[in-house]
């Protein structure tokens, strides 16, 4: 690890003065970011601690709820008004990690986490264009299990890790940032980037931006929500493919839904097209099917990870038939 | 009944009771028509009986001091940088900014470290350690991807690692071989075990495979495997003038120490390994580099040094076990005769190591056939030198032996349980030698019952909750008896009527040092407390190595010998005075810290009351084991029946074992207490193997990408099932205490057993190791 100063900011104002100088990162829980400087992937020269800012959990206006980036991933999970009426989001954390790391990391650092490439994480031996840019992608002809079938580029086909984050997609959040310029919201959705050329950017963030809250706007039917994470081990194992999903069925018919899948892309992938080809559609099996078909038209497997494109169509399929009730 | 009568029966009950206790001297050697151990017909005392780890206290209070917690005055700590070549030349090596970085105190690297002779390969002598032949920083060459080019050594262990990352390197590569499809290419050589060729042939099995009624004849495939005991490897090491102490966590110290004496031109009293506790071996606490980087490093600066391998270190420099191709084919008769059992394939190895993976081993002594050809062969990597991991050879050569039974089972239409008993051999088809205890068909038979193996049906894809396909499977588990010639052991009594046994052995966290002391309370006729182990330090005579699950069996011989020389002593010193005067030793047995006349209970004297005539305050013998004939005579294993029961998404394609039994066959249980965490531990392992356990290996380069416990699976408390396990508890009358190894068993058979059960799951075949859901979509 490389020295480095470390100061913890009383509030957001002071986050962002302490964190105006250059190779500055805010930290969470660290439960990311150490790792990636122990590795010396990440050589910041100042670390901002930002976890005594807003932790709490309060309604919004519009009948939503606003959650401070500082609060612990854990407390957001077990927090009643999130597993009441958002059960996809209270799941999907659960689902990730183990209980301790949850336990420190905040949900602001959660967001911000990066891939778990093994070329990306491999300072000394290995090729990485979003460690190093321009200097190649080892894991484009090398292990691909836990790599993008959907939206990558040639420059780097690594996955967003995140399970909170699909849960988040699918319920379209809304991210608050404070930055130089002052205060900000964004969609969820467009927090994070595909690749393409720069695939060293992860989110569309500045230099300096700090995320202070997320906002869950209301979205009654995610009462009826699920998360499904398919991984290689029982716990403590990134997903190799997971659905984010809610539904709401009347008369037989998909009145709305929501769907984001993980671990197939840069980002965590909102399912657009699955879900407007369902809207307004029968809501059983040959439909969920076919949605999830047009979803994964365009998916490119690599070496090692064909097998997504079926397991991600089938465990969509899945949770849509238990969401559906007996329909599927 | 009279009161004479009554009187008479109880003195006759005291007299029996007397007998029951007493423990007469132990035969030293097991040979055609001698006596058992006397211990097999004690059935009263400490064995057998749950008895908790005496160094358990120590453990759970953080008080027993691990090879990285020794802090000698001044230590200063190593931090290794690892070549990122699979095979070349060090080009440039910048270390100035390392060394100009805060707290260090020098870079070792081949251009100035001590000159030290390459160690002597593990298996080239019997005092042998190094995990290869290759020179240890000594010149510019790279041999593998992740050899140490470069150690750091600094005040703090934060400030190595750091000037660590500051070393510049470039290299000059030179050609290499990094895939295994490569390596078959430039092609296979027999493989060698311990100087034995690994090839048997009887009869001519291709024929008779071919002219079969039935046959399956498959190819398996498993991968390589990483070492991640718990404990990462440390050491503590210091020199005094040309004395050199290493505090290590190690298997082998004796062994250890001796290599190392000859890799620094010392004599072998002038190295000192100290290792009392373990936290994990499994085959991989040996030596490797870094104690040797280690103790160079002390010697180049003048101070101790502590080298903790991170554990990506670990996955670099510790060798694990190596990939795999196993062709097994097996004809058979319309009932379930085997004609012939045929299994060869290839296993990877490095120019520079001894280890072939001999996966034919539990094929040798298995099954009766009519005609067997079995064999490895291996190719050369380049790559770090594999090692010994828990059941080398057996655990991936079972994987391949017992799915191939199960395939002949489906095949033949026949329970795989009744085909297995169905070619049940009556003596070693190989060697010919009769067993020495085999009783896998009662294990089998109890196990079915409790396991509820009827409960299984026979047409696979039957069984369905939901989404969840269920199955059960079985396969046989097995591992040879060893005891390896060179251990010893002294016994000191003391006047206060304390026995103080010595062995140079190891306590990797199994219970060793508990067994022992209930072994020897029992010989002594004394109890626990009274015992003191003391192990893990190369300076107590004999060698005893904590592999090939022989401790148990050698420390028991060794024990045995210097116990009847021990007896022998007190004889001498008892004198005319004393009521056993005149007695010989297989006169006399131990009770109640007694000696006692076996013939005649009452005629005994206390250790103490002949120390204290004989005026001494201690008696020591010491005495070597004596060698293991045994195992020329009799074909030695211990043996396991495994089921599982598996639940298969029938829509991910994901596999949770819900339901795991071992039931074994293991001569006489010491201790239930640490026998039922040996075998649990190694089910565990084995499931491990079945379904997520794989070494990433990039084969461009020959560079391990999951050298992490995030990236590289072992099961977490969620894959593993309450594991049952049972065993026969029936002593080989031919081994010390009538036991047999029991640690590395456990793993055997389990990856078979599960990939047979998720057949019976699914229907589907996975002949590839780990069984991961793709493989089932």
């Amino acid at each position: 690890m490389t020295p480095f100063r470390f100061a913890r900011a009383a509030d957001t104002a002071d986050a962002l003065r302490l964190a105006a100088g250059p190779a500055s990162a805010y930290l969470g829980g660290g439960t990311n970011l150490v790792d990636l400087m122990r590795e010396t992937v990440a050589t910041p020269g100042s670390l901002v601690d930002v976890t005594g800012l807003s932790n709490t959990v309060s309604p919004t206006e519009s009948g939503g709820l606003l959650i401070g980036a500082a609060l612990r991933n854990t407390a957001l999970a077990e927090h009643p008004a999130v597993r009441a009426r958002y059960p996809v989001l209270s799941r999907a954390i659960l689902a990730g990690a183990s209980a301790q790391i949850r336990n420190m990391a905040t949900v602001g650092g959660n967001l911000l986490q990066r891939t778990r490439c093994a070329y990306f994480y491999d300072a000394e031996g290995a090729r990485c264009n979003k460690r190093a840019p321009g200097s190649g992608c080892d894991a484009l002809e090398g292990f691909s299990r836990y790599h993008a079938i959907l939206g990558a580029s040639p420059a780097c086909v690594a996955t967003q890790p995140s399970d909170m984050c699909v849960a988040l997609a699918a319920l379209g959040a809304i991210v608050h940032v404070q930055g130089a310029g002052g205060a900000r919201t964004l969609p969820f959705t467009e927090l994070h980037r595909l690749p393409g050329d720069t695939p060293e950017i992860d989110t569309v963030l500045a230099p300096g931006d700090l995320i202070t809250a997320i906002e869950l706007p209301p979205l009654p039917f995610a009462t009826n929500s699920a998360y499904r994470k398919v991984r290689d081990r029982a716990s403590y194992a990134f997903a190799l493919v997971s659905v984010a999903a809610a539904l709401e069925v009347e008369d037989g018919r998909v009145r709305d839904v929501r769907i984001a899948f993980g671990g197939v892309a840069h980002k965590p992938w909102r399912a657009l097209t699955a879900e407007a080809a369902l809207r307004g559609g029968p809501a059983d099996g040959p439909a969920f099917h076919a949605a999830a078909a047009a979803e994964l038209a365009d998916a490119q497997p690599l070496r090692d990870n064909g097998f997504k494109i079926e397991l991600v169509k089938r465990t969509l399929v899945a949770v849509l038939g238990d969401l559906g009730g007996a329909v599927a | 009944m009279s009161i004479i009568d009554s009187a008479k029966n109880a003195a006759q009950g005291l007299v029996q009771g007397a007998l029951g206790k007493l423990v007469p001297l132990a035969p030293d050697s097991w040979i055609p028509g001698g006596l058992p151990d006397p211990l097999i017909a004690r059935k009263h005392g400490l064995i057998g009986t749950p008895v908790s780890r005496l160094d358990g206290p120590l453990k759970v209070q953080g008080a027993a001091r691990f090879s990285a917690e020794v802090a000698p005055a001044g230590m200063v700590y190593v931090a290794l940088a690892y070549a990122t070549i699979p095979r070349g030349r060090i080009a440039t090596l910048d270390t100035q900014a390392a060394e100009a970085a805060p707290g260090v105190v020098r870079v070792m690297t081949h251009r100035n470290a001590p000159r030290m002779k390459p160690p002597a390969v593990f298996g080239s002598s019997p005092t042998a350690a190094g995990p290869s032949d290759l020179p240890i920083l000594q010149d510019d060459r790279i041999h593998w991807n992740g050899q140490p080019i470069a150690a750091v050594i600094a005040e703090t262990q934060e400030q190595a690692d750091h000037a660590r990352s500051l070393i510049h390197v470039t290299y000059e590569a030179g050609p290499s071989t990094t895939s295994f499809a490569g390596a078959k290419a430039n092609g296979a050589q027999i493989g060698r075990f311990m100087g034995q060729p690994l090839r048997n042939e009887i009869g001519d099995a291709e024929a008779e495979l071919a002219g079969a009624a039935h046959r399956v004849d498959h190819t398996y495939r498993t991968p390589r495997h990483s070492h991640n005991a718990i404990e990462p490897h440390a050491a503590t090491i210091v020199w005094e003038g040309d004395m050199l102490t290493i505090h290590d966590t190690t298997q082998m110290v004796t062994a250890e120490a001796r290599t190392i004496a000859d890799v620094f031109d010392l004599k072998p009293e002038q190295v000192r390994v100290i290792s009392p506790y373990v936290g994990g071996g499994f085959g991989g606490k040996g030596l490797w580099d870094h104690q040797i980087i280690g103790a160079a490093a002390a010697k180049l600066v003048g101070r101790p040094v502590r080298i903790t391998l991170s554990r990506e270190g670990v996955y670099r420099v510790i060798g694990g076990r190596t990939l795999s191709e196993q062709r097994v084919a097996i004809g058979a008769t319309a009932d379930g005769h085997f004609k012939a059992i045929i299994h060869t394939g290839t296993a990877a190895m490095t120019p520079h190591n001894a280890m072939p993976e001999p996966f034919i081993f539990a094929t040798r002594s298995g099954y009766a056939a009519d005609s067997f050809k079995l064999s490895v062969e291996t190719v050369k990597m380049n790559m770090l030198a594999n090692t010994f991991m828990r059941a080398p050879g057996e655990a991936i050569g079972t994987f391949a032996l017992e799915s191939a039974i199960d395939e002949l089972a489906a095949e033949l239409g026949m329970d795989p349980i009744a085909l297995r008993i169905r070619n049940e051999p009556d003596k070693d088809p190989i060697s010919g030698l009769p067993f020495s205890s085999r009783h896998i068909v009662e294990a089998w038979r109890s196990g079915a019952q409790r396991f509820g193996w009827d409960q299984r049906a026979p047409e696979p894809g039957t069984r369905r909750e939901g989404e969840w396909l269920i199955g059960m499977g079985c396969a046989t588990g097995t591992y040879p008896y060893h005891r390896m010639p060179g251990a010893a052991a002294r016994i000191t009594l003391t006047r206060d009527a304390k026995a103080i046994v010595e062995i140079a052995a190891h306590e990797m966290g199994m219970g060793t040092s508990t067994t022992t002391a209930m072994v020897a309370g029992e010989r002594l006729g004394l109890p626990l407390d009274r015992i003191e182990i003391r192990y893990g330090d190369s300076i107590i005579p004999g060698a005893i190595m904590a592999g090939g699950s022989q401790q148990t069996a050698a420390i028991g011989a060794a024990v045995i010998a210097a116990h009847n020389a021990l007896v022998a002593e007190l004889l001498k010193l008892a004198g005319n005075e004393s009521p056993l005067a005149g007695l010989s030793v297989d006169e006399v047995g131990s009770e109640g810290g007694a000696l006692v006349r076996l013939d005649d209970p009452a005629c005994r004297e206390t250790y103490q009351s002949i120390l204290a005539r004989a005026q001494r305050d201690t008696v020591a013998a010491a005495e070597q084991a004596s060698m293991p004939v045994e195992a020329m005579h009799w074909s030695m294993h211990s043996y396991s029946a495994i089921f599982c029961e598996v639940r298969v998404s029938a829509i991910t394609g994901e596999t949770r074992v819900s339901r795991i039994l071992g039931a074994f066959d293991c001569g006489r249980i010491l201790n239930p207490q640490t026998a039922r965490s040996q075998f649990r531990g190694g089910i565990i392992m084995g499931l491990g193997m079945a379904l997520m356990e794989e070494t990433l290996f990039d084969e461009r380069n020959g560079r391990v990408m999951n050298a992490n416990l995030s990236e590289y699976h072992l099961p977490v408390h969620l894959d593993i099932p309450e594991i049952d396990v049972m065993w026969t508890d029936i002593a080989d009358p031919h081994t010390p205490m009538g036991a047999h190894g029991i640690g590395e068993i456990g793993i055997t058979g389990v990856a078979a057993a599960v990939a047979n059960a998720v057949y019976n799951a699914t229907g589907k075949r996975i002949r590839d190791l780990p069984i991961t859901l793709d493989k089932l979509l």
